[in-house]
């Protein structure tokens, strides 16, 4: 069998169903191969798109995304993808292929080292040089991408080896002597834990993206309910935690709740579960939970006592982990006046946003809509910046798996692609790309791509003329300075309409729900172009670097 | 404080750049790294010493490279007890005037003296640190014209 067929084969062994890509000269015999392959290829606009596609995949549906390119340009036009399911730990296998080996480091055409670009944004990688190896490095590069702490794979793939010859064996198993994850959390620690947690008085649980990851969203909601704890879900940890809860505090840190940031600030035990204390979380460190005592589970022994300094470290599943120690937690918290005090600070500081009849549309109304209108039960994929935030802030997430968004690394350009790969995942399920006017130019190429497959997306623009994240910084800190925020916006309606997709403008308030209605409805992409109030900011808000219970807003 | 950590990593194509690229974008330290097969061919051994600002940093380190998939494990040496040795090779350009000098420091030289005529000297020593910055301050004013030395490897006892 030939070495292309072996890759579309051995893909097809690992339940590959879409592919996400774009052909070049290096990779002809792989494209040739999956002319008749039994998977379904979706043609990006752009190799980044791709990326971003088999990451919103892969977030949406928990199965390993796939995207393949070609060398040199190809491949480096991956990279922000690769870098973006690398922060947010989404297992992607990015396939590109190389220069014929003969060639390699030859300065050739289209040549680039791809595995040294990739190697520190990548959880491994690999250049396949002999045909032997390549059934066997498949399977590594699938297994490795989806165990342990999942993460993207890259496999490199000399031309010349797509057409040579070899038998086809693959795999029945993997054994990496050097890698062995570590799955459930030591006794003696668990007992530890739970000590502390039956003598907490003020225990606040943060879920992070690991919790979704590992599939624990039944176990954290049996754990946080039997010890009759709250909950704070991380920007990567939205819908591991029912929204609807009332234990739920929704998100902390930076554009936290007010509630659960001083929840954090005053809690005497942090259960941390899946979550890597992002300084979007923590904000200045030595005020972060001052007088807690910290559990950190998680399955990266790295994760823990990086960034702060941990009591209870818990190395493994959080899903295993969260089984023990409900196993093990006997008597439980009395959390009653802990619970009253938070649920007071709920009704005083609820999230919230002004609205007058003569204003312009405001971004948390279309939001709330847009919530509101799908019940719920929609797929939010968002871009970068203050889109992202009104999403993560007025969508009620109470599924996981439903809010994909590029949080470590905060890439714009993800949300539309990432929305693509969500949609083709998800059929059953209404997908919302949550955009800004910024943004969604980063990749709107990909107007092409929806209407070729008629992928039905919605894309909803919170359109305010600027780049409204950076622009909130420079009024708040910068003297209103707006340097390079301003933007001079194409009427995205007549783009839409220039790719063949529909396209809906709505400037009144009034207008809102009817436009998203028949966006919702309508069996195919949509863009949705809502004008808003040009200077409104995202609060509350920690300035970088400040304490998490410092917050502007929210607290008037 | 100078930590020795020595690695076992997997004996193939591109290890030594995990390792290096680990320790760069992460901004660490590394004093001297020496690698070699070991006696199972298909394992390398690395011997790292680093400079490690302190035990934080130090934990993250062995961490991070224990996360590196072809690690198979890490151990911190400073800990333990162990021979570390380094070869260190000095090379001395002898003038006519220092012929004198050197007659009475080649007898306090505790190495191989691989070469020596009327104007060069080449010694191989081989020690631990302390041992090696002994001979250097011995040899130093005859005239040191090149010293290249391996980084330590170690042993635990």
């Amino acid at each position: 069998m030939k070495g292309s067929q072996i890759l579309i084969e051995s893909l097809i062994r690992e339940n590959v169903e879409y592919i996400f890509g774009y052909p070049g000269g290096s990779v002809l015999p792989a494209f040739d191969a999956l002319y008749e392959a039994p998977l379904k290829f979706i043609l990006t606009r752009h190799e980044q798109a791709a990326a971003h596609a088999a990451d919103g995949y892969a977030r949406s549906t928990g199965k390993v995304g796939v995207c393949i390119a070609t060398s040199g340009p190809g491949a480096t036009n991956l990279i922000t993808g690769i870098a973006t399911a690398y922060m947010d730990s989404v297992p992607i296998v990015a396939i590109t292929g190389q220069v014929k080996t003969s060639l390699i480091g030859n300065d050739a055409f289209q040549e680039a080292d791809v595995t040294g670009i990739t190697r520190p944004i990548t959880k491994y990688n690999y250049l396949v040089k002999d045909i032997e190896d390549l059934a066997r490095t498949i399977k590594e590069a699938f297994y490795l991408a989806s165990t342990g702490r999942p993460g993207p794979v890259v496999v490199d793939l000399p031309v010349d080896v797509q057409i040579q010859d070899t038998d086809f064996v693959y795999p029945e198993e993997v054994n990496i002597r050097s890698y062995r994850p570590t799955y459930y959390g030591h006794p003696g620690q668990i007992k530890k834990a739970a000590k502390f947690i039956s003598k907490a008085k003020r225990p606040v649980i943060i879920a992070g993206g690991g919790v979704i990851i590992s599939g624990a969203e039944h176990k954290l909601k049996e754990f946080a309910e039997r010890i009759n704890t709250p909950v704070t879900t991380t920007f990567l940890g939205l819908g591991s935690f029912p929204a609807d809860n009332p234990l739920f505090l929704g998100m902390p840190g930076m554009h936290g709740t007010v509630y659960a940031n001083t929840a954090i600030t005053e809690s005497d035990l942090l259960i941390s579960v899946g979550c890597r204390f992002d300084d979007r979380v923590t904000g200045k460190l030595e005020a972060f939970a001052p007088s807690a005592k910290i559990i950190h589970i998680d399955i990266d022994p790295t994760s823990i006592s990086k960034n702060i300094k941990v009591d209870i470290p818990i190395v493994g599943d959080a899903k295993n982990i969260l089984a023990q120690l409900i196993e093990t937690v006997k008597t439980f918290p009395d959390t009653k006046a802990w619970l009253k005090e938070i649920g007071r600070r709920k009704e005083k500081y609820p999230l919230g946003y002004s609205r007058s009849a003569r204003a312009k549309i405001k971004p948390q109304y279309v939001i709330e809509q847009i919530y509101e209108l799908t019940k719920g039960e929609a797929v939010i994929s968002t871009e970068v910046g203050q889109n992202q935030m009104w999403a993560a802030q007025f969508y009620k997430f109470n599924y996981p798996r439903r809010f994909i968004s590029s949080g470590g690394l905060g890439t714009m350009g993800y949300g539309f692609p990432a929305a693509i790969g969500a949609a083709v995942g998800n059929p059953d399920k209404i997908v919302f790309d949550i955009a800004g006017d910024g943004s969604i130019q980063m990749n709107i190429q990909e107007l092409a791509t929806v209407l070729t497959y008629n992928i039905p997306v919605k894309v909803a623009i919170l359109n305010n003329g600027y780049l409204g994240m950076v622009r909130q910084w420079q009024e708040l800190f910068y003297k209103r300075r707006y340097s390079g925020t301003p933007l001079n916006n194409p009427d995205f309606v007549k783009v839409a309409r220039g790719f063949g997709v529909k396209g809906i403008r709505v400037e009144k308030e009034k207008d809102v729900r009817p436009a998203l209605k028949t966006a919702i409805k309508y069996k195919g992409p949509v863009v949705l172009d809502f004008l808003i109030e040009e200077e409104e900011n995202v609060f509350p808000m920690v300035p970088a670097g400040e304490a998490i219970n410092h917050m502007i807003g929210g607290m008037a | 404080m100078k930590h020795t950590i020595q690695a076992l990593v997997e004996n193939k194509f591109g290890v030594l750049a995990r390792i290096s690229s680990l320790f760069s974008a992460r901004g660490y330290n590394i004093d001297s790294l020496a690698v070699g097969e070991t006696y199972d061919p298909t394992v390398s051994c690395m011997t790292i010493v680093v400079n490690a600002g302190d035990e934080k940093i130090l934990e993250q380190i062995k961490k991070q490279l224990n996360k590196l998939i072809d690690v198979i494990t890490v151990i911190d040496l400073t800990k333990r007890e162990y021979i570390g040795r380094e070869l260190m090779l000095v090379k001395i350009n002898l003038a006519k005037e220092s012929n004198h000098l050197w007659a009475s420091v080649k007898p306090k030289i505790r190495g191989n003296i691989l070469i020596e005529d009327k104007n060069k000297i080449v010694i191989e020593l081989v020690g631990d640190t302390h041992f090696l910055k002994e001979q250097i301050v011995l040899l130093k004013p005859l005239g040191i014209v090149e010293l290249v030395r391996t980084g330590k490897i170690a042993i635990a006892v």
